[in-house]
């Protein structure tokens, strides 16, 4: 691993030769759009938001899978990139339904973000849309096919666990989608609600449903915790309104933590003012339950208590 | 384990029984260096390589082959050549894939052989599937042991001890003699450990392809092979480091494996003779369309397509003016009359907007709709898009959807701009080779048949009158009046009295052209304009 100098946009910058181009760019404050690129996940370039004008090629390169090389000259704004990037970005606004004004993602999407920087607009057309499926199933999961963008992400940082692997593509070119298992609902495949995909979600295709018309992105303040309930400490987002606490968002899970529904729940318990009630997943149905099951505390309770009036008891003596 | 010497008793064995048969069939000239071509003007006009075997040996029978020199080259290459010595060669040949791109295999070779690693695959590429072609299958079906012996040179140059064939599981046949070709290679110790006595194992496995038309592209193929869902991979790394299972691969064409033996048969120098300077050697084409004589035709790099498709196809069908000519398959393009005398190399064909691509022709006439023809190319594109990147997935959709409303009469005059725009996009911005060429039928019939899109969108009529949407059925004044057409009409739109000129009303003209074949032909009133 060496170091290698290259020039981006007319500035010079010094970065290892495993860097990318889209990182390098970032240390010097240059950023790149992309919506299927994570630093946590496996490399896949299929959104192609990210390509950039190399000096010497005719062809664009996508940045995030495209490392430096010592006496690169760089350019991501050029006007061939510019171009390529809003027909890009239009194409996908042309499949997305026009629903930021009641979109739970809105304010943090980055469809709506990247539309913005480069002034695009939905269009009408009598062209094809992607068909209409809501996955309405999970009381913790909303998934709107509608929306989704095909990044990937979802798939991959499911897959991260080696146990879950429950989402997958389905379906070729167009008809593309992200399936469950062999198509079952959040309700009926493998899903254990631990909402990693809904942490990398870039647009509103996976929301978190118990913060849906709670909140909206940019209301409220929020506080980032660790979970208690095990050795990991997956990260949540405690989010306030009018001091109260109204929900637990998980945050993207990283170094190896896995998330999970348990943590979650403990997290709500523990924080939110009135949490909403729990549900547990039983052979593929979700059930109203209490929340000593949820957190499989059931037996402890009744242990604490009798070992609380024990301990009053000897007191008392 | 088979000896030199018992692979010159076969062959010195079975050349007789091979010549009796081949002469008592009666379709064969066999030359006095002993090769032997098919007989008739088809053939003659050609230079068979890749398909010197075909249609002269059975190819379930491994002995023919070695009488016709196979499993020598293998045999050579073990026992008198180093690896080292045999990437020289094959660069020195000049040998480019035949599966499209036209990389050279001695580079592509050389990368992995100087990489170090404990396992190395080779990979032949059968998964053939281009709409029309059908090159590879007629290798695979008529010589499947050329194929395993390319593969075996190659896997000894680069280090691999183990091979992998990708193939349709559409080509049945294929599979079969394949796999009666492995078993009895492996049988006679051509295949498997220790390979005439020289220490190389070398093994062969098949892998049967899902039917998607993007496993055929190298890093999709892999990860199909792998067992995953088949989608490109974005190169990070080299297929020729890290390739199936992170281990250096090299994959190549069935055409290109088949091309291996015969070089190291009769000599770089030999090869070189054939062909022109960049592409040496020579190029199997499935010629098909309006053309009088369709097939396979195998000729030497540089020859035009004047040639191919005047002097071996016999031209048009039924004297039609020729209009076109595709080649490349979904990702090339189509050529107009006048740059017919253009040379058949990846050069000459780059420049005009076309690409050899695997070896698809396809001949058009003044009957065929050159947007309807680019439709037809992208309708194909959009089916089999593998629908990871966005500029695939999305732009190509978007260009069929134009098209489709141009054929049908629906087109706006932006519709020609948007059309370049997009293609600009997708050629640019998409992932792999599918979506980088996914526009090209677009690209070159705006190039060179703008007109006939104009026509399409101003006049609303498609010049060729294949286009369902914008032609009429019209009667004109030569009509008798003896209501043969009316009779024949489904829909009973065509009305007048005997002997009276008929008309037909065309809100209701459902356009089946029955009352153009119902109008007796000497008398012929019924027209379509
Ligand atoms: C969408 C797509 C489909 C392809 N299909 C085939 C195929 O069916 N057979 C083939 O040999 N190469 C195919 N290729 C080309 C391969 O990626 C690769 O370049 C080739 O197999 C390399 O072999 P060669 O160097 O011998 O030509 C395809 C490429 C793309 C982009
Ligand atoms: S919630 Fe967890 S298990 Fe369920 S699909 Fe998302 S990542 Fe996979
Ligand atoms: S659901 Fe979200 S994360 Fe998953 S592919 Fe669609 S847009 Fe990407
Ligand atoms: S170009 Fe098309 S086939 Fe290739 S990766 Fe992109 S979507 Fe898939």
């Amino acid at each position: 691993m060496s170091d290698v100098r290259l020039m981006i946009d007319g500035q010079e910058v010094v970065v290892s030769s495993e860097t990318s181009i889209l990182e390098a760019a970032k240390q010097i404050g240059i950023e790149i759009p992309a919506l299927c690129y994570d630093p946590n996940l496996e490399i896949e370039a299929a959104c192609r938001l990210c390509l950039v004008e190399i000096e010497g090629s005719n062809k664009l390169q996508t940045s995030c899978s495209t490392r430096v090389k010592e006496g690169m000259v760089v350019h991501t704004q050029s006007e061939k990139v510019v171009k390529t990037r809003k027909d890009i970005l239009q194409l996908l606004l042309d499949s997305h339904p026009n629903d930021c004004l009641t979109c739970q993602k809105a304010g943090e999407c980055l469809l709506q973000k990247y539309a913005y920087d480069y002034d695009l607009k939905f269009r009408v057309h009598d062209g094809a849309m992607r068909p209409q499926l809501l996955d309405t199933s999970s009381p913790y999961i909303l998934k709107d096919n509608a929306k989704c963008i095909l990044c990937g992400k979802c798939v991959k940082t499911c897959a991260q666990v080696s146990d879950r692997q429950v989402l997958t593509f389905a379906e070729r070119g167009y008809e593309t989608y992200i399936a469950l298992d062999a198509n079952q609902t959040l309700e009926t495949s493998s899903c254990v609600s631990c909402n990693r995909c809904v942490t990398v979600c870039p647009v509103g295709a996976l929301v978190d449903k118990r913060a849906l018309g709670k909140l909206r992105s940019w209301d409220g303040s929020s506080r980032v915790i660790n979970c208690k309930r095990c050795d990991y400490g997956c990260e949540f987002e405690i989010v306030s309104k009018d001091k109260k606490n109204i929900a637990v968002l998980a945050k993207p899970p990283t170094n190896g933590r896995p998330l999970c529904l348990k943590g979650r729940l403990n997290t709500e318990l523990e924080y939110i003012d009135e949490p909403e009630v729990p549900y547990r997943k039983i052979s593929g149905k979700f059930e109203e339950t209490t929340w000593s099951k949820a957190l499989s505390l059931d037996g402890l309770l009744e242990k604490f208590e009798k070992m609380d009036s024990l301990k009053g008891k000897t007191r008392e003596e | 384990m088979i000896t030199i010497e018992e692979l010159k008793r076969i062959k010195e064995e079975q050349r007789p029984i091979l010549e009796k048969r081949l002469i008592e069939q009666g379709n064969v000239n066999i030359n006095e260096d002993g090769s032997i071509v098919l007989n008739g003007d088809y053939y003659k006009k050609q230079v068979r390589i890749a398909l010197k075997n075909c249609g002269i040996i059975d190819p379930n029978n491994i002995k023919e082959y070695i009488a016709v020199d196979g499993y020598f080259a293998l045999a050579n290459c073990l026992i008198n050549k180093k690896a080292k010595d045999i990437i020289e060669d094959m660069k020195a040949s000049g040998l480019r894939g035949r599966g499209g791109a036209g990389f050279p295999t001695g580079r592509k070779w050389e990368t992995a052989f100087l990489y170090d690693a404990d396992q190395k695959y080779m990979i032949c590429n059968a998964d053939e599937g281009d709409p029309g072609a059908f090159m590879d299958r007629s290798i695979l079906e008529n010589d499947p042991h050329s194929v395993l012996e390319g593969m075996a040179i190659g896997g000894y140059s680069i280090g691999a001890d183990k091979g992998f064939i990708y193939v349709r599981a559409e080509y049945p046949l294929a599979v079969r003699r394949l796999r009666a070709a492995i078993d009895q290679a492996k049988e006679l110790g051509l295949l498997g450990n220790n390979i005439l006595g020289t220490g190389f194992n070398f093994d062969i496995e098949l892998r049967l392809g899902s039917g998607a038309f993007v496993c055929g592209e190298g890093t999709a193929l892999i990860e199909s092979i792998e067992g995953k869902r088949g989608m490109p991979r974005t190169k990070i790394y080299r297929t020729a480091h890290k390739g199936l299972w992170e281990k250096p691969t090299i994959i190549n064409n069935v055409e290109t494996f088949a091309n291996v033996p015969v070089i190291f048969q009769k000599g770089v120098d030999w090869f070189r003779s054939i062909g022109t300077e960049k592409s040496p050697g020579t190029k199997v084409f499935a010629l098909v369309g309006k053309v009088e004589n369709a097939g396979l035709v195998e000729v030497p790099m540089g020859t035009t397509l004047r040639e191919i498709v005047f002097d071996i196809g016999g031209g048009t069908q039924n004297g039609k003016e020729f209009k076109s000519v595709q080649t490349g398959g979904p990702s090339g393009g189509c050529i107009p009359a006048n740059l017919i005398d253009t040379s058949v190399d990846f050069e000459s064909l780059d420049k005009i907007g076309s690409i050899m691509g695997s070896g698809g022709m396809v001949v058009m006439d003044e009957n065929t709709c050159m947007v309807d023809i680019a439709r037809y190319f992208l309708d194909f594109t959009v089916d089999e898009s593998c629908g990871k990147c966005v500029p695939c997935r999305e732009g190509t959709k978007r260009m069929l959807e134009t098209l489709d409303k141009i054929v049908s009469g629906k087109g706006e005059e932006e519709d020609i701009e948007k059309l370049e725009s997009l293609s600009e996009t997708i050629t640019l911005g998409s992932l792999c080779g599918l979506g980088q060429t996914a526009a090209n039928p677009v690209i070159t019939t705006l190039k060179y048949f703008r007109d006939e899109y104009e026509a399409h969108i101003q006049d609303k009529k498609c010049p060729a009158g294949a286009c369902v949407d914008l032609v009429e059925y019209f009667i004109t004044d030569k009509c008798i009046g003896c209501g043969a057409c009316a009779r024949a009409c489904p829909v009973d739109c065509i009305s007048g009295a005997k002997k009276e000129l008929h008309v037909i009303d065309q809100d209701r003209c459902i356009k089946c052209g029955a009352c153009m074949e119902a109008c007796p032909p000497k008398i012929s009133a019924v027209i379509k304009r």
